[in-house]
């Protein structure tokens, strides 16, 4: 195995949080936090920008000790070999596009001239060479993002952070740039983490993805292995998932809290048992079918997703159902009134806890 | 104020808010009206005032004499340098009061606006008392390198900045805490000190403020006289400035007092005036 | 009419003609001499408020006058606006409620009667300068040509003002030639800059000096024979209270009050 990168034990207490992660990387390798809001995720990246400091853990990049409280280390950011790219991006408004990518080598001692010759090529390779002297204000979203890589990127980091690289583009320019920065990910020689909410680019722009929950890591994997195998609600619902925890017995599985499922996964002992709301059908009345997943539910809520309508029911197993707009028209379905819902075993997947 | 902009694009509900807001301004309340114009008149027609009374015909002979120049020279060159030593020394006080912690910040701050309440004199006496011949500070800084401050030039400027430099500090503070730190934060993790952060990123950024404050403290040191009469003292060319000049005048020559105070009124409104047009464009 | 006002009124005119050094027609001597008798005969006439301008110089005498002249006349309240007499005057012909004004120059009331504030004015005290040095006069200051000396700070009042322009008649007196640090807005600033030992002398008035024995010292010097200051009082047309006005300034004039002054410092006219 390669010598990690990055080691790191990120540890900080606050009054009413604490953040304990531990994350290791390969050069080159692309690692998503991704966690609900309020998880650590950010927290987490100002620990390693050196923003904030370790209450305890270590840091370790390229295998110098960057931060190590209890030898009383802390590098403050502006020594670290670390690049951010902020949220919202954090352009200098009064410099131009070029200026802002130059700050970076000017700092390290550049003159001007020098630095700005430097910073340009990273423009060109943004495709903004035409932009160079625009001040950031009259940027798109799209364009302030590339400048804002371009200038993370010209210090040439080893480490280099991403907040929520996306959020703050619509939906159009999202796609856009989610490609080419999955793009320059893959150029990038060093590590790079990137905090998102968003599954989609975590799974897009990311090699391995590590789930946090309450300052905690929760699961951590490929972006296949994790949609294939949720453990924790936040992540079932994130991949559009029913998922429940229980024991098996051959071919059931018998929740915690009563109800029973069948599967066609010889299992025994804890699992997982996951299944997409599309394999949910709902009935007016009792079906006479040969499921033997069968429940009647009550109806909480309807929500038109996409051009199916999400269904979330409640009762002894909740879970939540896609069908058609017609088939809901047909049902009647509306918030509170009863309906049955049945799931082929077949189309359940269960696996070990 | 220069605030973060939101990267995202256009905003719509924005500018319909900003659409029905213009609307609105045609409406104004009589509540808010009326006594909006009551302050207005308050403020202007002491000056419609002088300008009523003022003696016309011989203006031109009562601004002849070379002491009105004198006095008006010293005035703007005082003014100047007491708004460039409080830049110096209020903007890093500013950014010591909004961007750290440390014990007693509180009081500190308290502390640095008691000019603003302090009438100018005890302000005088208290530089005296510091910084006079006999001064606790004043007398070493005579010893030492033969310096006395009151009756001098630069007495009239440590006076000015006295009482001009909270408005400067506020004034910057204020944009400071306006300003997104995590710009600093942004400058930092691309390798710029503290102090790089501070007048490549910061400093640009509050520009608007710095200037806002600047032209009020220019504003108060050129009229301050009660510290400078008491501190610097007056003598014609050396440390009396308009607003002496014009108390003295007072005493036996009204026509003259008020002559003075038009020379002074004009050229504080062309350099304001001139001033907010470069410096503070937004509102 | 009514009894009373028909005699406030007499009591007025009497007192007016009083001050103006006119007390002929009576058959009392001395403006002196019946300045009590009028003071006694108008306790029982004068009441309300009597409102009096006094220059700077003349706060702590005039304070402790006032008192006396309130517990001679039950009822009576004097308030006082002290100032530089400028400053005063030119408040007077504003309009200012005055009833009586006392100025530190003869030049300064005239001020006031050319604008019809007051029809005569009496010379009550006479002010003479003294140099005012720090206690104990470290810089052995001994004639007013020692103020010309090379390193010697000294503060002047402005010529503006009654002491600035007799400092500059007795300077121009002995001959003597002299750049001031500063020319100080009135007497007691002058005087407050050499007990804080910024300035080396300062030419002031002699009851100044006297009033702040602790801290100063004077240096009398002949040269001030020829700036001695003229303080005239006068009741004026205008006053609100003018038997109050009158009986006031009568008071001032009495030998009671002459004994306050001339104890402060003052000379007799």
């Amino acid at each position: 195995m390669t010598p990690h990168a990055l080691d790191a034990l990120l540890r900080v207490d606050r009054p009413a949080f604490r953040l304990d992660l531990a994350l290791t990387a390969a050069p080159g390798e692309v690692i998503a936090l991704l966690g609900p809001n309020g998880a650590g995720k950010s927290t987490a990246l100002r620990a390693l920008a050196g923003l904030l400091p370790l209450t305890t853990g270590h840091l370790r990049l390229d295998g110098t000790t960057l931060e190590d409280p209890a030898a009383g280390l802390h590098t403050p950011a502006e020594n670290r070999p670390v690049g951010v790219v902020f949220q919202d991006y954090l352009l200098f408004p009064h410099l131009s596009a070029l200026d802002n990518v130059a700050f970076g080598l000017r700092c390290r001692g550049l003159g001007r001239k020098p630095s700005r010759a430097e910073a340009l090529p990273w423009l060109e390779r943004m495709g903004l060479a035409d932009h160079a002297h625009t001040k950031p204000g009259a940027l798109s979203g799209g364009q302030a993002q590339r400048v804002a890589l371009a200038r993370a990127l010209a210090v040439r980091p080893r480490l280099l952070l991403l907040d929520e690289p996306l959020a703050a583009l619509d939906a159009r320019t999202r796609l856009d740039v989610r490609a080419q920065l999955r793009r320059h990910l893959a150029e990038f020689e060093a590590v790079a983490v990137l905090v998102t909410h968003d599954p989609l680019d975590a799974m897009v722009l990311a090699d391995r993805l590590v789930v946090i929950e309450d300052g905690q890591q929760v699961q951590s994997g490929t972006p296949a292995e994790i949609a294939r195998h949720p453990r924790t609600d936040y992540i079932a619902r994130l991949v559009g998932l029913n998922l429940y925890q229980g024991l098996a017995d051959g071919l059931t599985v018998t929740l915690s809290d009563g109800p029973s499922l069948a599967t066609t996964d010889g299992l025994t002992g804890p699992v997982f048992v996951a299944f997409p709301p599309s394999a949910v059908t709902l009935h007016r009345s009792r079906p006479d079918s040969s499921a033997r997943n069968v429940w009647e539910l009550k109806v909480s809520g309807l929500d038109l997703h996409g051009d199916q309508v999400r269904v979330d029911l409640t009762g002894e197993l909740p879970l939540a159902a896609d069908l058609t707009p017609a088939a809901a028209a047909d049902l009647d379905l509306a918030p509170g009134s009863t309906v049955w819902a049945t799931v082929k075993a077949a189309q359940t997947h269960a696996y070990p806890a | 104020m220069t605030q973060p902009q939101p990267p995202a694009g256009p905003a719509p509900t924005a500018l319909r808010l900003r659409g029905r807001a213009r609307r609105r301004a045609q409406r104004v309340p009589y509540a808010l009206l009326l006594p909006a114009l009551l302050g207005l008149t308050f403020l202007v027609l002491p000056l419609a005032g002088l300008l009523i009374r003022a003696p016309w015909s011989t203006l031109s002979q009562q601004l002849s004499s070379s002491q009105v120049w004198d006095a008006l020279r010293l005035s703007l060159v005082c003014a100047t340098a007491a708004t460039g030593l409080s830049l110096l020394l209020g903007v890093p006080l500013a950014w010591l009061l909004a961007r750290t912690e440390f014990p007693g910040r509180r009081i500190v701050r308290a502390l640095v606006t008691l000019p603003l309440v302090l009438p100018p004199v005890v302000g005088g006496v208290a530089l005296l008392l510091v910084l006079g011949r006999n001064g606790i500070v004043g007398r070493w800084l005579d010893a030492a390198f033969g310096i006395t401050l009151p009756f001098h030039t630069s007495g009239v400027v440590i006076a000015e900045a006295f009482v001009a430099m909270p408005f400067l500090v506020i004034s910057v503070e204020g944009a400071l805490r306006a300003a997104d730190p995590r710009y600093e934060e942004a400058a930092a993790t691309l390798g710029a000190s503290r102090l790089t952060a501070f007048r490549r990123v910061t400093l640009p950024l509050i520009a608007p403020g710095i200037g806002a404050g600047a032209v009020l403290a220019w504003a108060r040191a050129l009229g301050e006289f009660g510290a400078t009469i008491t501190f610097a003292g007056n003598f014609p060319g050396q440390t009396q400035t308009m607003p002496l000049a014009v108390y003295l005048a007072m005493e036996t020559d009204p026509e003259a007092a008020i002559a003075l105070s038009l020379v002074l009124l004009a050229v504080s409104v062309a350099v304001l005036a001139g001033l907010r047009e470069r410096w503070m464009s937004a509102p | 009419m009514t009894t009373t006002a028909r005699r406030t009124a007499v009591a007025a005119a009497a007192a007016l003609a009083l001050a103006g050094g006119l007390a002929a027609c009576s058959s009392s001597s001395t403006p002196a001499a019946s300045g009590s008798s009028v003071s006694a005969a108008a306790s029982s006439k004068v009441t309300g408020t009597v409102t009096v301008f006094a220059a700077s110089s003349l706060q702590g005498t005039f304070t402790a006058l006032g008192k006396k002249f309130e517990a001679a006349n039950p009822g009576v309240k004097v308030t006082f606006n002290f100032g530089g007499s400028s400053a005063l005057a030119q408040s007077i012909n504003s309009g200012a409620p005055a009833d009586v004004f006392a100025a530190a120059s003869p030049a300064t009331m005239k001020t006031v009667t050319d604008a019809k504030g007051a029809t005569t004015s009496t010379v009550f005290v006479r002010n003479t300068l003294e140099i005012a040095v720090p206690k104990g006069n470290p810089k052995h200051i001994a004639v007013l040509k020692d103020l010309a000396g090379a390193g010697l700070k000294v503060a002047l009042c402005a010529k503006e003002v009654p002491c600035g322009a007799a400092a500059v008649t007795a300077l121009n007196a002995a001959g003597v030639k002299l750049t001031p640090v500063t020319l100080e807005q009135d007497v007691k600033s002058a005087l407050t800059k050499v007990e804080l030992g910024e300035v080396d002398a300062s030419l002031v008035y002699k009851t100044d000096v006297q009033a702040d024995a602790a801290k100063i010292s004077g240096v009398d010097f002949p040269e001030a024979a020829k700036a001695v200051n003229d303080y005239p009082i006068a009741a004026l047309t205008k006053a609100p209270n003018s038997a109050g006005a009158a009986a006031f300034t009568a008071y001032i004039l009495s030998p009671e009050g002459r004994q306050v002054l001339t104890a402060a410092g003052f000379q007799a006219p």
